[in-house]
């Protein structure tokens, strides 16, 4: 097995679960604004700050894929 | 992996036993440029403003009311300066990154200039910093003993509930510095893996990606340390 192998899984696998947790959030924001269309601003900030969490864990992965 | 760009910032040389790093150069000019920005700025305040002075009002402004927003209007007299420096030395470092000349000069062999936040001790020194800033507020805001309240109970499960929150807050600089040392070291590889393949119109996109990516991450990084900050110095709410 080539060594790029293991940076290659890493990121791979590691990058499932936020990628779900990203589109969640979007989801959810995206019905809410539809329900309220006025609080389009309300919702946005929150929305950038969740998602910036939830990247941050694929973050972590290509970090360790970046050292292998 | 084959490294285009190394994960340890090069140094470029020495002065009394201190190396000094292309990011630690590239945070001087940062820090440089935004120091006489703001002189210039605020030279002759007027109370009609008009050019520079008005632009900075307009960033000033809509940063204090986001603080104020999250603080409460006595806090965040303290909080603004320190939330709005943070966001504002991390932005304009990232959009630094991104002129001509960051990866491409280079010095004795290696990169004259690199982007101040694609080196881990940066962002963990910044990190670190924001901390110790929460935990000083935290000290200020509630005195020693409620300081240490927060983590020392007398009740085995508070107790507990304090040594995880402890180990939480390791867990929170860890976050605060792998977050942004990610997004930018990323974006510098990505940069210079497309740059080699075709340098002239294919770098775009990634050029805008990064311009927003430089934006959002000192946004997080600044609205994180607030609340961090305001999470902290918040008394003890009584459960009765």
């Amino acid at each position: 097995m080539p060594a790029n192998f293991v940076s290659g899984f890493t990121i791979a696998f590691g990058t499932i679960f936020p990628a779900i947790a990203i589109g969640l959030i979007g989801f959810k924001a995206m019905e809410s604004i539809g329900r309220n269309p006025d609080a389009a601003n309300k919702i946005m900030p929150p929305m950038l700050l969740g998602m910036a969490f939830a990247e941050a864990i694929a973050i972590y992965a290509l970090v360790i894929a970046f050292i292998k | 992996m084959e490294s285009l760009v190394v994960l340890e910032a090069e140094v470029l040389g020495h002065f009394k036993n201190l190396p000094i790093t292309n990011t630690l150069l590239a945070s001087w000019i940062a820090m440089f440029i935004l120091a006489v920005v703001s002189i210039l700025a605020t030279r002759k305040v007027q109370l009609i403003p008009s050019g520079l002075q008005s632009l900075f009002e307009i960033i000033v402004d809509f940063g204090y009311t986001t603080v104020e927003d999250l603080a409460g209007s006595k806090k965040a007299k303290a909080f603004f300066p320190i939330v709005m420096t943070f966001f504002l030395f991390i932005l304009f470092s990232n959009w630094l990154g991104l002129m001509p000349g960051f990866a491409t000069i280079k010095f004795e062999g290696e990169h004259f200039l690199r982007s101040m936040n694609s080196d881990l001790n940066m962002t963990l020194g910044l990190a670190l910093t924001s901390a110790a800033l929460t935990h000083a507020f935290a000290i200020y805001y509630l005195g020693i003993f409620g300081y240490l309240k927060k983590w020392f109970a007398l009740n085995p499960v508070f107790l507990f509930v304090g040594l995880l929150e402890l180990v939480g807050e390791v867990t929170k600089v860890l976050s605060l510095s792998l977050r942004l040392f990610g997004n930018i070291f990323a974006g510098e590889v990505a940069l210079l893996a497309v740059s080699s393949i075709f340098a002239f119109v294919a770098p775009l996109p990634f050029y805008f990606l990064e311009i927003i990516v430089g934006f959002v991450q000192a946004a997080v990084f600044a609205m994180l340390t607030l609340v961090f900050m305001v999470l902290l110095s918040e008394k003890h709410a009584q459960e009765h």
